[in-house]
């Protein structure tokens, strides 16, 4: 391929973009106001700024420009095929985002009085009432603020019972070996000494090993289902009963809930707490775009542990429960985040539900699974699926199918940026050898999927007979060529300082 | 000086009753390029098969385990400034830590370098 080189650095109409801090002149303003007179009171006990505050000079035309160019050289779900696996990266529905937008909603201050927010209070209640319901879990804690945070919100509840029930003893977490990083860390920042399970040569956790790991100092597992492989625990009903048999709680992971929603009622696998990733399953945005939530239910046993705020009905309508002696038998193991959770989410995804009605959250997690088998189908034949059989609403390869082709993961997933696709998740999970993990989701059409299998094929033949070094030139056609990775993560430049960031 | 090898990927080489413990040569190459290392201080107690280290490369975080029981008597400062070091010397430079051995015995429980070499071949 012949590098074609500029003199501006520009690429068409690909802009170089310079740090904004390196842009504009002393004085240059967008706006039309006299200098502020001197001021003869020092209202600042003394510490007000004696330097220049260093921040540049632009004109409004110059900041758009760099705003917008920044912009162009994003890529997000609204631009195209995201097939990131174990992130579930989903189209927001514009419903959703017209909804949470309403001044009525939008425009709320969280100490509002109550009887002002009524409306806000059952948006919150509504969504609780379809959570508790799609899982079949007698209630749900809505204030945690995202998956892991939900994942610590369920431990807390867990340990907050076994110190009600004098078995603060109980100090193990049993964790597969194909967990999301975040559960041993979960386990670790309540205090827990985490033991990974092994996983059979099925991709599933072997609940011999399980059972064999169980006993009496065990607080709980943390069981992911379907698994980060993309499989079903088909046995999860055995290991949910030799948990509770040893006295220990059954914490699902629910980052792929998605999978399943309106299909399985958590509650019947024998879960005592579960996170609902409401910005995976319930398609709200995340990632750049905003932030996650992640409510977490919570079975018979652990209800009364649920932390504050919640909301009641009460005499004069909706109540929001802020301090322990309000609800009486309630023992919350305290709040665990300002206000009342992620409300503007809570909004998308409660928009969600009620647009897409229980049965279309049924056909949306079948066509997840459809679109990810259909993947697995059209691609194992070229690449090395991990697994046997039908996976859920991923699929799982690994490299042996770059064996001797001095290609590896990380080469493939950089050449498929230069084909226009951002690359699947890789390297996760750990159980398999160079993994890539692919989710399309139910948002692609097959128009989508076919162009993707086409050049993954297409990839997947070029590896095996060129040059390994086509591969590792990879990405050409971006902004900036393959970064050094290992130069960053060793001497991070992590923040600009002026002149030292200079180009070298 | 005898040098044993674990299932882990970490190897001892003991002098009387000091061990020095490292990963091998696999699995620094399995690891990739390490950005980060963390070495136990003096005077930790560690367990055989107990987490003693953490090592992380662009690729993946793991702890590092200790092949055998023991009080660490130094941890290989080198490594916080230089964890390239792991990759250019995993069996010299590269080290993580010493320790001074409390059970001795359990030495006998570790592969030699030739079982090692053939544990890996298996793996490949």
């Amino acid at each position: 391929m012949v590098e074609i080189t500029t003199f501006s650095g520009n690429r068409g109409l690909h802009l170089e973009e310079p740090l904004i801090f390196e842009q504009g002149c002393p004085g240059r303003v967008g706006t039309d106001i006299d200098d502020a007179g001197p001021i003869d009171e020092d209202r600042l006990g003394g510490l007000a700024r004696k330097d220049a505050i260093g921040l540049p000079d632009l004109s409004e035309p110059q900041v758009v420009r760099h705003y917008t160019r920044l912009s162009q050289k994003n890529y997000g779900i609204d631009s195209g095929f995201y097939p990131l696996g174990s992130c579930t990266m989903k189209h927001n529905p514009r419903l959703s985002e017209k909804m949470a937008r309403l001044p009525g909603l939008a425009d709320l201050h969280p100490f509002q009085p109550k009887s002002t927010v009524q409306g806000a209070l059952s948006v919150i209640d509504l969504l609780a009432h379809w959570l508790k319901g799609l899982t079949g879990m007698p209630a749900v804690a809505m204030s945690p603020a995202a998956g892991a945070h939900g994942e610590w919100c369920g431990l807390m509840a867990i340990r907050a019972y076994h110190d009600d029930h004098g078995e603060s003893h109980r100090t193990r977490v049993l964790v597969p070996e194909s967990a999301h990083g975040t559960n041993p860390a979960t386990a670790a920042m309540c205090g827990y000494t985490v033991d990974p399970v092994p996983a059979t040569d099925r991709g599933r956790v072997d609940v011999a090993a399980l059972k064999a790991k169980l006993g009496p100092d065990v607080a709980c597992i943390m069981v992911t289902n379907p698994n980060t492989c993309g499989l079903f625990e088909d046995e999860i009903i055995e290991i949910a009963r030799a948990t509770h048999e040893a006295g220990a709680f059954f914490y699902c992971d629910g980052a792929n809930y998605n999978a399943i929603v309106g299909r399985v009622k958590v509650a019947d696998l024998g879960v005592d707490a579960m996170h609902i990733n409401l910005h995976k399953t319930f398609s709200t945005p995340h990632g750049g775009g905003g932030p996650g939530a992640g409510p977490t239910v919570l079975s018979e046993k652990l209800a009364a542990y649920a932390p504050l705020p919640f909301v009641v009905h009460g005499a004069n309508g909706l109540e929001l429960v802020e301090h322990a002696e309000q609800a009486p038998g309630a023992k919350p193991f305290g709040r665990v985040k300002g206000y009342h959770g992620q409300f503007g989410v809570f909004v998308r995804a409660l928009a969600y539900i009620l647009s897409m009605g229980s049965d279309g959250l049924r056909q949306a997690s079948s066509d997840a699974v459809l679109n990810a088998n259909y993947l697995l189908a059209s691609l194992k034949d070229v690449l090395s699926a991990s697994f046997d059989g039908p996976c859920m609403h991923e699929c799982l390869f690994d490299d042996r199918f770059l064996k001797d082709t001095g290609v590896t993961t990380l080469d493939f997933a950089k050449m498929l940026i230069d084909e226009g696709f951002h690359p699947m998740t890789m390297y996760f999970p750990l159980v398999v050898h160079g993994a890539l993990l692919m989710e399309p989701t139910e948002t692609e059409s097959k128009e989508t999927l076919d162009g993707f299998i086409k050049v993954v094929r297409a990839l997947a033949a070029k590896a095996k007979n060129s040059d390994a070094d086509d591969f590792k030139a990879a990405p050409r056609l971006t902004p900036r060529r393959r970064l050094d990775e290992t130069l960053a993560a060793r001497q991070p430049v992590l923040r600009w300082k002026h002149g030292a960031n200079a180009e070298g | 000086m005898s040098m044993y090898f674990t299932k882990d990927h970490e190897w001892i080489s003991v002098e009387g009753s000091v061990g020095t413990v490292g990963i091998t040569d696999y699995a620094q190459k399995a690891l990739g390029d390490i950005v980060y290392a963390e070495v136990p201080e003096k005077g930790r107690k560690v367990t055989k098969g107990g987490d003693a280290a953490v090592v992380e490369s662009v690729k993946a975080a793991s702890e590092v385990y200790s092949p055998v029981s023991g009080t660490v008597t130094a941890g290989n400062d080198a490594l916080a400034g230089q964890p390239a070091l792991v990759n250019e010397s995993p069996e010299g430079d590269g080290w993580f830590f010493k320790l001074e051995l409390s059970n001795p015995a359990e030495l006998e429980e570790l592969m030699d370098r030739a079982a090692y070499d053939d544990y890996v071949a298996g793996l490949e």
